[in-house]
């Protein structure tokens, strides 16, 4: 690696490990955080970089990531949704298993981290499947997965109908003391739904996927992984009730953490109006009661996870009918200006934003917490939080399929560095 | 926020208000509603003449692109395109390139090749027709012969043409539709057609399994015993059942819906005297109406395929006749 | 302006010249919507024909259809006789360019077969773009084409000169 140095002057640090909020300088040598505010004697940067009227905060971490690696290429890859991913300022990224052929096989491990070698980017974070083939009938060489470089073991969008694997799964996976990414649902009454069970989808004529699929399958989860005794996180969560639940089980004490996509905080069931496959994600969109205690919950931190839910879709998706078109949503480099909306609406402090996608996700997966400390790997984002731009019509990822071609986007990512290199610069 | 008002989220009109495109009958204005039943007056006639074609449409290519089985829908389009002396090509899609993964829109695209002027379209899901006119925008006229659950418009308007016709102003009719309304892209369309007209009570019948009580926000009185939901109604509708509902576990058995909601005289007796009786047929005799009422003298079954085919005659002059296909 | 011209004894002319060439019983009548109809209900009155009056609304028949498309308001067509073999008298109000005449002939012929058609109209504009002819009328005038002649109605009728509309 180049010994690069860099000094960023007169941007607002964030450091949520340590709740620093303050306007100074922050030097950075070797890939680590070298010194804020006083800098050493001598220290002579290769670059100087001006961050007047931007803020500096650790590198965000992303915890549902479809990186479409190993897979047919036509969705995108790793090479393609890194660059996307750093545009937004991620600099860790754990991948989703539900890949083509799943993440089963230490192999599979092996060639996502090879992909993301090859591409030089950003972080990649393996996550082996709990199942094979995410099938929920018998349990995965854990062993096999973590040695071959996996970080946690999950199940992406599949939940396990055979309640009796699920204990067997969660309680195996304990012994590796890694945490388990599930997804709550009821599978046969979520059935075939494509979208939230209520007034809209009865008028449109669409399969419903009611609420209490996910309030269910949810309890069933929270009530086994404490039985099994094991560290869970639901990354992205849909509903009023299913947030109280995670309340009541935190103040329990039991090991459980949750997320929400910015999507499910800015969208509701009505965006779908006359069939935009663009806003089809599971869990689906709900209503507009939903999107307030989802908000409200990541406001006071029961929700710990801000997630972009990044699912990438190629051309070759286009033109489908709502009930053909794939689930998911590829907006991760228009994250940033989309959830500083929640801090201009005043729901949350810039700095619990940064928590939210930084520290939050980070404890979610037992990793060590980033922070802006000298000493710390020089993972990081500089952001100025005011820059209007629009979405392009052709933007990092190979994926165009996200609701917000014509919103007013306001923030831009300036900056991504990843152990002190960087990784995407925009020019101002 | 719905999507569906007037404007800019409804594909049905192009950007001067005008109606391009028949994709369903929710967010239709009333006055082009109006317009298509007056219109369909006018053509009602023309099937009694000699000679019963006009050439309104002469010189206009018309394709039947039909991806789901419907012999009595597609004949009567391809009737009125016919009357209207348009030419008609007719898809059947199952034997054609949807089988070979050719996608819709390219499907489309092929035909729009060979420059064709307008899409009468079935799928079997919801969204289809609204995905072909947001494609092709006012470059051809797409009508949507039913689209999954979704909608089914020409089937509503004929649905209210013959109640106007046959048992006076909709304002004063109280219309009891039973059956599976959940799976019922013709019951959802003529909710949304009698709410446009002013029916006053519009109330659906059947077990909750195919008639859930969300039924309710659109405006209607939901019922699940026929004693409650049929006196007073001046109008029957009874819904085609279909058999996968018995796969699907909402029903035990054809003989016991037949036994709670199946449409025989002594049900009809409890509506209104004189009520009519309307299906969209297919009919399962025996299963949600008794052969007794098909047959018997308050059916106007037969005059709803004959109505049909003046409705569609209006739909397809109407949407050809708004400029823009020629040059 | 409306004054320039009495309706009414201009319809009594087409009366009087028609009367001695119809035979009450057996002449048939059709108007083409909608000021052929006024003027085919006074004549049919005032000849004491016996079949009743036909009504044509050529919608569904104009050659420029594709266009300006449907008229906003289509009134069904009602020939209550049959046209087979038929001595008919075709009325209209203004014959102009003899388009719509033309239409109203498809139109007829779809009905069956007439033996013979007679075009009436109030008024000739004597500058048409078809080989068709009114056999008879009650009044000749030629007006450029930035005025048009409307007859209004239908109780009194009234016809008025009026300059065209710019840009229609």
């Amino acid at each position: 690696m180049k010994t690069e140095s860099r000094l960023i002057r007169g941007a607002r640090l964030l450091d949520p490990c340590t709740g620093l909020d303050a306007v100074t300088d922050l030097a950075i040598d070797r890939g680590r955080i070298l010194a804020v505010g006083e800098l050493p004697a001598g220290f002579t940067p290769t670059e100087v970089i001006d961050g007047q009227g931007c803020c500096l905060c650790p590198g965000f971490i992303e915890t549902s990531f479809q990186g479409h690696t190993p897979g047919s290429g036509r969705d995108g890859s790793l090479a393609s949704e890194l660059r996307a991913a750093a545009a937004g300022g991620f600099t860790s990224v754990l991948l989703r298993p539900d890949t083509s052929p799943v993440a089963d096989t230490p192999g599979v491990i092996r060639e996502q981290q090879a992909e993301a070698a090859a591409a030089g980017l950003i972080r990649v974070l393996p996550c082996g499947a709990l199942t094979p083939g995410l099938r929920g009938r018998e349990l995965s060489e854990m062993a096999a997965l973590l040695e071959a470089g996996a970080v946690a073991f999950g199940q992406a969008q599949r939940s396990i109908e055979d309640t009796q694997l699920l204990r067997l799964a969660l309680s195996y996976a304990a012994d590796f003391d890694r945490t388990v990414l599930l997804h709550p649902e009821d599978a046969r009454l979520a059935a075939d739904g494509v979208m939230d069970e209520g007034p809209l989808s009865l008028r449109l004529g669409l399969g419903g996927r009611p609420r209490l699929a996910e309030d269910i399958g949810l309890y069933r989860d929270l009530q086994v992984a404490r039985l099994a005794r094991a560290r869970v996180h639901f990354p992205t969560l849909s509903s009023a009730a299913a947030a109280e639940q995670i309340d009541a089980a935190q103040a329990a004490g039991q090991a459980v953490t949750a997320g929400v996509s910015i999507h499910h905080l800015l969208l509701t069931s009505q965006d779908i109006g006359t069939f935009n496959t663009h806003v089809k994600i599971l869990p689906p969109l709900r209503d507009a009661r939903q999107q307030e205690a989802l908000r409200q919950a990541l406001a006071r931190g029961t929700l710990s996870v801000l997630s972009a839910q990044h699912e990438p879709w190629g051309p070759d998706h286009r033109g489908s009918t709502m009930t053909a078109a794939p689930f998911g949503i590829a907006a991760i480099e228009y994250l940033l200006p989309l959830a500083l909306n929640l801090v201009r609406a005043g729901l949350l402090s810039m700095l619990q934003l940064v928590q939210r996608l930084t520290t939050g996700p980070a404890a979610a997966l037992g990793l060590p917490l980033p922070s802006l400390a000298p000493g710390s790997v020089a993972d990081l984002c500089l952001f100025d939080p005011e820059q209007p731009w629009e979405a392009s019509a052709n933007g990092w990822s190979v994926g165009d399929n996200h609701p917000y071609r014509h919103w007013e986007l306001r923030g831009a990512v300036r900056l991504t560095l990843r152990d002190g290199r960087i990784v995407h610069r925009r020019e101002p | 926020m719905t999507g569906l008002r007037f404007g800019d989220g409804n594909p049905q009109y192009d950007r001067q208000g005008r109606l391009r495109h028949l994709l369903s009958i929710e967010g239709l204005r009333e006055i082009d509603l109006l317009q298509i039943l007056d219109t369909a007056e006018s053509f009602l006639g023309i099937a009694q003449r000699a000679i019963k074609k006009t050439p309104t449409l002469r010189g206009r290519t018309l394709v039947n692109l039909f991806f789901e089985n419907s012999t009595r829908t597609r004949s009567t389009f391809e009737l009125a395109a016919k009357r209207l002396s348009a030419d008609v090509l007719n898809i059947a899609a199952s034997q054609s390139s949807a089988t070979k993964g050719e996608s819709l829109l390219d499907t489309v695209d092929n035909l729009m090749a060979m420059q064709v002027d307008g899409f009468i379209v079935r799928h079997p899901e919801a969204g289809a027709a609204h995905l072909l006119a947001r494609h092709l925008g006012d470059r051809a006229l797409v009508v949507n012969a039913g689209d999954g659950q979704h909608a089914h418009p020409t089937q509503a308007l004929l649905d209210v043409f013959t109640i106007r016709r046959l048992a006076g102003p909709v304002e004063q009719q109280v219309v009891c539709i039973l059956g599976d309304l959940l799976h019922s892209r013709v019951a959802r369309a003529l909710i949304h057609a009698l709410s446009i007209l002013g029916c006053p009570e519009i109330r659906v019948l059947g077990p909750r399994t195919l008639v859930p009580p969300e039924f309710a926000s659109l405006g209607v009185q939901v019922h699940h015993d026929p004693r409650d939901a049929l006196p007073g109604a001046s109008v029957v509708y009874a819904l085609r059942l279909q058999r996968e509902r018995m796969e699907s576990h909402r029903l035990p058995s054809l003989d016991e819906f037949h036994r709670r909601f199946g449409l025989t005289p002594e049900r009809l007796a409890l509506a209104a005297p004189g009520a009519l009786v309307l299906h969209p047929g297919p009919i399962n005799r025996g299963v949600e109406i008794g052969s007794a009422v098909v047959d018997g003298p308050q059916s106007v079954i037969l005059a709803q395929v004959e109505h049909g085919l003046a409705v569609r005659m209006a739909v397809l002059s109407l949407l050809a006749g708004v400029g823009g296909h020629e040059d | 302006m409306n004054s320039r011209f009495d309706v009414d004894a201009l319809l009594n002319t087409l009366a009087e010249q028609l009367r001695p060439l119809v035979d009450p019983a057996a002449t048939a009548m059709i108007g083409i919507f909608t000021g052929g109809v006024w003027v085919a209900r006074a004549l049919h009155h005032r000849l004491g024909l016996v079949l009743p009056l036909g009504e044509l609304d050529i919608s569904f028949y104009r050659d420029d259809f594709s266009r300006i498309g449907l008229h906003p308001e289509v009134r069904a067509s009602r020939l209550p006789f049959d046209v087979e073999d038929r001595d008919i008298l075709l009325v209209d109000d203004v014959l102009y360019t003899g388009r719509t005449v033309r239409a109203a002939l498809n139109e007829i012929f779809d009905y069956g077969r007439p033996r013979r058609i007679r075009l009436v109209v109030l008024v000739d504009r004597c500058s048409r773009e078809l080989p068709i002819a009114a056999d008879f009328s009650a009044l000749q005038l030629r007006l450029d084409s930035h005025h048009e002649i409307k007859l209004n109605g239908p109780e009194p009728l009234r016809l008025e000169v009026q300059a065209r509309e710019s840009g229609s």
